[in-house]
């Protein structure tokens, strides 16, 4: 079982590693509610 | 034929007081934590002019050092100054924040920018010395100066933005509007900023490229900053305001915005451009952003280093027609990232490297230099962002390796051979691609390589407009222009082929 089955997540990804929305697809797959996902840029 | 790139600025302005009250790392934390401990720290932690003059990744932007040079030191950087540091580089300059001031209210025509007349007569002098550059027209713009306690009731009173040297109140920019929030004297100081930058970098580009400044027929500005009122926020056009300070009087132009992918755009466009003949020369300058200075800040004050983003940055570079010497731009190998690319790592890298190299038949390593995004290692890592354009090149080699270009052994090499060490201040659109131009045009002409792809890549999901990334790349040649020219058949050509054949027919009739 998934450790983020079930579970609200919140994404922040970081526009030079990994961005947002390959994250949020991730954490769906693994039976996540996705409550927010944002990619930030840091430079 | 290809345009090509006639020549490059490169600046740099030291703003210690700036990254205090205009950073928004510092303003926001104004706000919300006045008492914290990070803005009692944050003095401690910034650099004097000195330092930040003998502080080898801002040798390197002005083009006192090589990338070379840089990829040799061991990181970080900061603690070990170079020895031969100088104001004025081969590409720009390291301005003082003093000086800036002065510029700001030459680059101003709204009677804004206030300064005291005692810091004036103390600082005039060292801004007018370097004539070559900071000509009589621009000095002639300074005003005699203001009583300190007229600038006190403009900060005091009237809602002015104070302009600080040595944390003392020197001058001031006033609003430019009662109640319009697009014209307040925060946003007319970030924008005063943007534009008198851009002006220092366009007038060392036109220094550099050795042309005259009434050559220049259109510029582009390819900043982050939106000039407007309350009705077109955003409207522009910085572009055409820094031209006619810069004194470029033939030149139109307009701003184009892209984020951090700005000026690779601004590139693409100004190439073609020239390329299609509607303009023999035009150029694309951006200046600096004061929102950015101290950015990270706060983790560089958790980890004991100097505030290393202190610096505000503006390049310029001129494309103009095919001289039949300096490098070009090939705009037959531009890649795109588009709406339907995605934005995993992976599609980025491939919509703008291995794309446009494939439609040419090219593989990754017929490149001899990559220049993504060139952002000082220095000031990320601390940070926790990483190396950021060791990143993108361990990214590119992924791909080398994936298509059997090479093994994933030669990764390290790759980076080596093919990358570079960032050196450019965390200014957003000022270290994306566009660092190494003024390189690569040097390395190019020096046969030390052959080509440098530019790649520039913009986050537009901040705007909250949509959640796209962005990106575009352009390849750097050497110059094609006399062999095109060459290969092709002129019209006089052509009449002299005809005369003969009509002269060798008329002697075989005669002959018969």
């Amino acid at each position: 079982m998934s450790i983020l089955n079930g579970k609200k997540v919140i994404i922040i990804g970081d526009r030079d590693g990994i961005p947002g929305p390959a994250i949020e697809e991730c954490a769906k797959t693994a039976g996540a509610d996705v409550v927010y996902s944002s990619t930030e840029c840091f430079v | 034929m290809n345009s090509i790139i006639k020549g490059c600025g490169y600046i740099l302005v030291h703003t210690p007081d700036m990254v205090v009250h205009n950073g928004t790392t510092q303003t926001t934390e104004r706000i919300v934590n006045p008492d914290g401990d990070y803005l009692k720290a944050l003095p401690s932690h910034l650099r004097t002019y000195e330092q930040a003059l003998h502080y080898a990744p801002n040798q390197t932007y002005i083009g006192n050092m090589t990338p070379d040079d840089l990829a040799e030191m061991a990181q970080p950087f900061y603690d070990k100054p170079v020895e031969n540091a100088a104001r004025v580089g081969e590409f720009g300059e390291i301005m003082p924040e003093g000086e800036f001031y002065l510029l700001m209210q030459a680059a101003d025509v709204f009677d804004l920018v206030h300064l005291d007349k005692d810091f004036v007569a103390a600082t005039k002098p060292a801004f007018a010395a370097n004539n070559e550059v900071i000509t009589e027209d621009i000095v002639a713009r300074i005003k005699e100066g203001d009583e300190l306690s007229h600038i006190e009731h403009l900060v005091n009173d009237e809602h002015a933005e104070g302009l600080y040297l040595d944390d003392k109140l020197v001058g001031c920019v006033a609003r430019a509007h009662d109640i319009d929030v697009n014209l307040t004297a925060h946003i007319m100081h970030e924008n005063l900023v943007s534009k008198a930058s851009s002006i220092l970098a366009l007038l060392y580009a036109v220094r550099n490229a050795g042309i005259d400044k009434s050559e220049i027929e259109y510029v582009i500005d390819c900043s982050e900053e939106a000039v407007g009122d309350m009705n077109q926020r955003g409207g522009g056009n910085l572009a055409k305001s820094a031209a006619e300070i810069a004194g470029l009087s033939g030149a139109s132009g307009s701003d184009l915005r892209a984020f951090c992918a700005a000026p690779t755009h601004a590139l693409i466009e100004a190439a073609s451009l020239v390329k299609a003949g509607t303009y023999k020369c035009v150029a694309v300058t951006a200046g600096g952003s004061t929102a950015k200075l101290g950015m990270n800040g706060k983790d560089h004050v958790k980890k004991g280093t100097p505030i290393l983003e202190d610096m505000v940055g503006g390049f310029s570079i001129i494309i103009s027609e095919n001289d039949g010497v300096n490098p070009e731009i090939n705009l037959d190998m531009v890649g795109r990232h588009t709406v339907g690319t995605g934005s995993s790592p992976q599609a980025v890298i491939s919509s703008l490297v291995t794309d446009p190299l494939d439609r040419h038949g090219m593989k990754i390593l017929d490149i001899d230099k990559y220049s993504p995004e060139m952002q000082n290692p220095d000031i990320t890592k601390p940070a926790g962002a990483g190396d950021v354009p060791l990143a993108n090149y361990k990214m590119i080699g992924a791909l080398a390796a994936k298509r059997g270009e090479m093994t994933p052994k030669d990764l390290g090499n790759f980076v080596a051979q093919h990358g570079l060490t960032g050196w450019a201040p965390t200014q957003g659109h000022i270290p994306s691609g566009v660092p190494y131009v003024g390189f690569a045009k040097k390395d190019i002409l020096a046969g030390k390589i052959k080509n440098a792809m530019i790649i520039g890549k913009g986050s537009l999901f901040l705007g909250r407009m949509t959640n796209l990334f962005d990106g575009v790349s352009f390849v750097i040649q050497g110059n094609t222009g006399k062999d095109e020219a060459n290969s092709g058949v002129s019209e006089e050509e052509v009449k002299s082929l005809i005369a003969q054949a009509l002269r060798d027919f008329a002697s075989s009739l005669m002959a018969e």
